[in-house]
């Protein structure tokens, strides 16, 4: 990075040694300060103030040693020690400052070295600082960092953990920012401290006399970095913390002024896609007819793109707009290798997951067992995978959504052979991610094609690329056993069989030193990790195992932690189960889950959603209410759903839709300890739920012939409107802890479990397969895999009635075509046109 | 290549492209006009939701010679500008109900509310739970409640004086009017925009 304005890229470090100039009040303790850091690391937290021209403050967090990530964690531990912890202990050794600028303007500024995709935590860190500050929120300008190798792993945005990870550090550093500004504007009035008001920025002394922050910022700045412990606000003296804050990017989203990476026009880069293969990560051997395909309008590079582990490529098309890629690729004749699942079905990897599940212990008891099958989902955000590339001979800047942006930097600069301080990484805010951003595909793709035409591109994957070939969450089975005796439940197994969620991209590579590419290291150095992590059982069960087995190498399959991880499967096998023991004891699924939770924040959500859901209320038959529970990036929640599976709704009539059973209600309480923004909290809530209810009831891919079917939006049914409960209740707990839970993720898998346990009770079965319609026939007609992108329609004034009296005739024709075309079992499908 | 001539946003543009480009591509590609966003490429998502002469349509489905000179395309950016005022009173209860997350669907999610507001005003109506079941927009982020609560307060907002006021200004003056054919077409043209298709 080059920002000469912004000191803490790295001075710190240098400065570290330097004896300290700290001011007279300021609560340093040198004799614990050395410069080799091992000593600092000691504390929890640390405060400076950095060399600069104006006042910057800073922190970094140093957790207790005792939060020590060696090794596999034991089986069962995720209640002690869950991933939000993983996240932040792999962080600490390299933690890097996170340092607040305060610019002449008197504004606060703040690069977040994470990535914004929805999830709000620009506008939670916009309100941390401000808080703290006591600055209006239109006064902190919090940014995305751009990649710095030197953050390592804290850079990654993963597992709901940013505020928790951040929270102090940043709170700690707006402090000491407010703390000098104070001491500098005492200095200047010539009045003590404590006979300042601060208010929006301006500090006012009790004689009349005030100052700015902009005013001060120059006088309150220093020559050389001095450690700095400053005293925090206490928590009655918040005005932000806690209150419901509207989202920063707010006005620039609905006037369509928001940028995201498509949205950029940097010179010279013209439209890119890639011609993808008909089957899953088979790689381009020939290009047929390539002299024909650059003569077509707008094209003006065709190349080939070889496929690796990095890079799934294919052929790329370079033209004027991104209209004309789509016809070239369409047009064009390619030679494919086979590709890496060659002779293998769906059923076939099912049974595969099934020889590869790890025996039970055996039980002394009675026994309730049942397996569960979760089918692939895609991962796909409304942004496609995308990226602007521009590399030249001895440097590369990138442009994109990203998750893990020191990872790409690093991986760019290893495919380009080129330094790493030679390529740029900007983080854009990004459509959307549940997981998919993790992985730099669109920015490795972007960087090899940019360096290969000698020209900046502008690289987009169609639609249909990005749900095929795009990153899903795995194939998953899970079973379950349950041993019971004198009412209580003695012992808990649970053995969760999958096709591996890839890890090496990003999280891998920060987690552990190993090389997670070799054979079964990415199942040995992480997914265990995560599953022992993320997985457990809120219950009071006795003895409980719950272990993970995996089949094929991490790559067989595009998949990644797609929101979220294990959880919605371990949750909905789970919550299934205790409703069937519940049923056992001849008890109700609430009252049996107060009885057995573990502990009284899990009492207190399934008792907000009990009060507020109005439990137990008489329902129709094919109606049904279910509850489900889960503790989870140190926070609880509880969901309580009423479904309506009557004929009726099931087999309402919207075009080209799943329409199926549906959620008429629901309830969600959330405790996660602090909640910052319980407005953009209620926000993850809602979007968590809206997945969990697609993961339950609509939103599955499925493989034939070596590739997923599912090309469109109208193919993979994610939840829609048609499928929204039209009542949703969010409710967010007071504040429970003195951490800040994640949030991003946490909804989705109780809301999974939640819908499923209704649909069991109003059915009169529990269903085993999910989502319940995978089953089914499927509702639309697949889209050929080659070419692979389909047929652009051409009729859209037609569809939106807007009527020519030119386009009379050519209607008629249209009308007369498709009535015709209906009729015989639709048996074309290259001419179908799916709206 | 053809020139294409047309109104986007109040401003009169001209582009050399194929006849067959779809709009959307003229007016990100060409134009730079981003507000419009992609999804899908094949009218199913409606990322790209924009108005031609204040009707709701997809430009990623409809080739760039299908807009005529006389023609109206209002994207997201237009919109304010396009009843003369700031924000627009959708706009306005998208912010008051703090809808978006990530935000790439908005601009379609708001276009089409507005246009489902126009439409039900013709019809004398107001938004139903079943307009809204029937709106195809995807939304990943899955902000879909608060999409329906902002377009309930944002049709309260919405004055329904696109129904009466151009009759009236019809009947007396024929210049404005002249400017838009199209109510009184749409009038009879349209039927529900969801059910249209
Ligand atoms: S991009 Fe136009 S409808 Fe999806
Ligand atoms: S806000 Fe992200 S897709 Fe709708």
């Amino acid at each position: 990075m080059k920002h000469s304005d912004r000191p803490q890229d790295g001075e710190p470090r240098h400065d570290a040694g330097a004896p300290d100039e700290a001011p007279q009040d300021a609560t340093t303790s040198s004799d614990e300060h050395a410069p080799d850091g091992k000593q600092i690391s000691r504390r929890r937290m640390v405060g400076y103030l950095l060399a600069a021209p104006t006042l910057v403050a800073a922190a970094r967090f140093m957790p207790a040693e005792k939060a020590a990530a060696e090794g596999i964690p034991a089986p069962n531990i995720a209640d002690l020690f869950d991933l939000s912890d993983v996240l932040n202990a792999a962080a600490a050794p390299t933690y890097g400052l996170l340092a607040i600028t305060i610019d002449k303007q008197g504004n606060a500024n703040f690069q977040l070295p994470r990535s914004e995709n929805g999830q709000g935590i620009t506008t939670a860190f916009t309100m941390i600082i401000a808080d703290e500050m006591d600055l209006p929120m239109s006064r902190v300008k919090v940014t995305l960092m751009p990649a710095e190798p030197k953050l390592l792993f804290n850079q990654l945005t993963a597992g709901s953990s940013s505020v928790f990870t951040l929270y102090e550090p940043v709170r700690r550093a707006a402090a000491v920012a407010r703390t000098q500004l104070m001491r500098t504007a005492a200095r200047e009035l010539g009045v003590p401290a404590r006979d300042l008001t601060l208010k929006d920025g301006v500090f006012t002394a009790s004689h009349g006399g005030s100052m700015g922050f902009g005013a001060l910022t120059e006088k309150a700045a220093v020559k050389r970095m001095i450690e700095f412990q400053p005293k925090l606000k206490k928590a009655a003296d918040q005005k932000l913390i806690g209150t419901e804050q509207k989202r920063v990017d707010a006005l620039d989203i609905v006037m369509g002024r928001k940028t995201f990476t498509m949205d950029l026009a940097p010179a010279g880069a013209d439209p890119t896609m890639i011609c993808r293969p008909p089957t899953l990560n088979a790689s381009a051997k020939a290009i047929q007819n390539k002299a024909a395909v650059l003569k077509m309008p707008g094209v003006t590079h065709v190349l080939l793109v070889p496929h690796s582990d990095d890079v799934q490529g294919g052929v790329a098309v370079v033209a004027r707009t991104f209209g004309q890629c789509i016809d070239a690729i369409r047009a064009l004749k390619v030679t494919w290798s086979k590709g890496s699942i060659a002779g293998r079905t769906e059923q076939s990897i099912k049974a595969d997951l099934a020889k590869a599940e790890l025996p039970m212990t055996p039980a002394l008891g009675k026994v309730i067992e049942e397996t569960f099958t979760f089918n692939f989902r895609s991962g796909s955000a409304l942004e496609t995978n995308c990226a602007v590339a521009d590399v030249r001979k001895d440097k590369a800047e990138i442009w994109a959504p990203l998750k893990s942006p020191q990872w790409a930097q690093g991986k760019i600069a290893e495919l380009l052979k080129l330094n790493i301080e030679s390529v740029k990484v900007n983080v854009m805010d990004g459509g959307g991610s549940f997981g998919r951003r993790l992985f730099c595909d669109g920015a490795f793709e972007a960087a090899v094609i940019s360096r290969s035409i000698g020209k900046p591109v502008k690289l987009m994957w169609h639609r249909a690329d990005d749900a095929r070939h795009g990153r899903h969450h795995p194939l998953t089975t899970s079973k379950v056993r349950i041993t019971t005796g004198g009412g209580a439940v003695l012992q808990y197994d649970q053995r969760h069989t999958a096709v591996p969620t890839d890890f090496t991209q990003g999280l891998g590579d920060y987690l552990t030193a190993a090389e997670t590419r070799l054979p079964l290291q990415n199942f040995a150095q992480f997914s265990q990790t995560v599953f022992y992590t993320t997985a457990n059982v809120p219950y009071n069960f006795g003895v409980v195992t719950q272990l993970l087995n995996e089949i094929d190498a991490f790559n067989t399959f595009n998949t990644s932690s797609v929101r979220n991880v294990y959880s919605p499967d371990v949750a909905t096998a789970t919550e299934l189960m205790v409703d069937r023991v519940a049923k056992e004891f001849g008890r109700d699924p609430m009252e049996f889950r107060l009885a057995f939770a573990k502990d009284q924040r899990m009492k207190d959500v399934l008792n907000a959603v009990k009060k507020a859901g109005n439990w137990g209320r008489a329902m129709a038959p094919g109606t049904a209410q279910g509850i489900a529970m889960r503790n989870e990036y140190k926070g609880r929640t509880a969901c309580l759903v009423e479904i309506d599976c009557t004929p009726a709704t099931v087999n309402r009539k919207i075009r080209q839709a799943v329409t199926g059973p549906r959620v008429t209600k629901l309830v969600f309480a959330i405790d996660v300890g602090i909640p910052i923004n319980p407005l953009g909290l209620k926000a993850q809530v809602m979007g968590g739920a809206m997945d969990g209810i697609a993961q339950a009831l609509t939103y599955s891919h499925h493989l034939k012939n070596e590739n997923f079917v599912e090309a469109s939006w109208d193919n993979s049914a994610y939840t829609r409107q048609w499928n929204t409960p039209p009542v949703v209740e969010i409710i967010v707990m007071p504040q429970t802890t003195d951490v800040a839970g994640g949030a991003g993720e946490a909804a989705v898998g109780t809301t999974m479990a939640a819908v499923a346990c209704a649909y069991g009770r109003a059915m009169g079965k529990m269903p085993t397969e999910f989502p319940i319609n995978h089953n089914s026939p499927l509702h639309f007609e697949p889209y050929p895999a080659s070419p692979p992108v389909p047929e652009v329609p051409a009729d859209g004034l037609e569809r939106a009635g807007i009527k020519r009296p030119s386009a009379k005739k050519k209607r008629a024709t249209r009308k007369k075509k498709r009535t015709t075309a209906r009729k015989p079992a639709a048996k074309t499908p290259s001419k179908t046109t799916k709206k | 290549m053809p020139n294409h001539t047309f109104t986007v946003n109040g401003k009169k543009v001209t582009v050399d492209v194929e006849d067959d480009v779809r709009l959307l591509w003229v007016l990100r590609d060409v134009l730079k006009i981003h507000g419009p966003k992609y999804g899908c490429g094949i009218g199913v998502c409606r990322a790209c939701t924009c108005h031609l002469n204040g009707k709701a349509f997809n430009p990623c489905v409809t080739p760039v010679k299908d807009i005529l000179p006389t023609d109206e395309v209002t994207t997201i950016e237009g919109l304010a500008p396009s009843i003369g005022k700031a924000i627009h009173p959708m706009q306005q209860a998208w912010l008051d109900v703090d809808v978006a997350q990530c935000g790439y669907c908005q601009p379609g999610q708001i276009m089409q509310a507005v246009d489902l507001v126009k439409t039900v005003q013709r019809e004398k109506r107001q938004v139903t739970e079943n307009d809204l079941d029937q709106i195809r927009n995807v939304c990943r982020c899955g902000t879909y409640p608060r999409i329906r609560e902002a377009i309930k307060k944002g049709e309260a907002a919405m004055p329904v004086l696109q129904v009466t006021k151009p009759k009236k200004r019809k009947a007396k003056k024929k210049k404005p009017v002249a400017r838009k054919p199209a109510p009184s077409k749409r009038k009879s043209a349209v039927e529900l925009p969801q059910s249209a298709e």
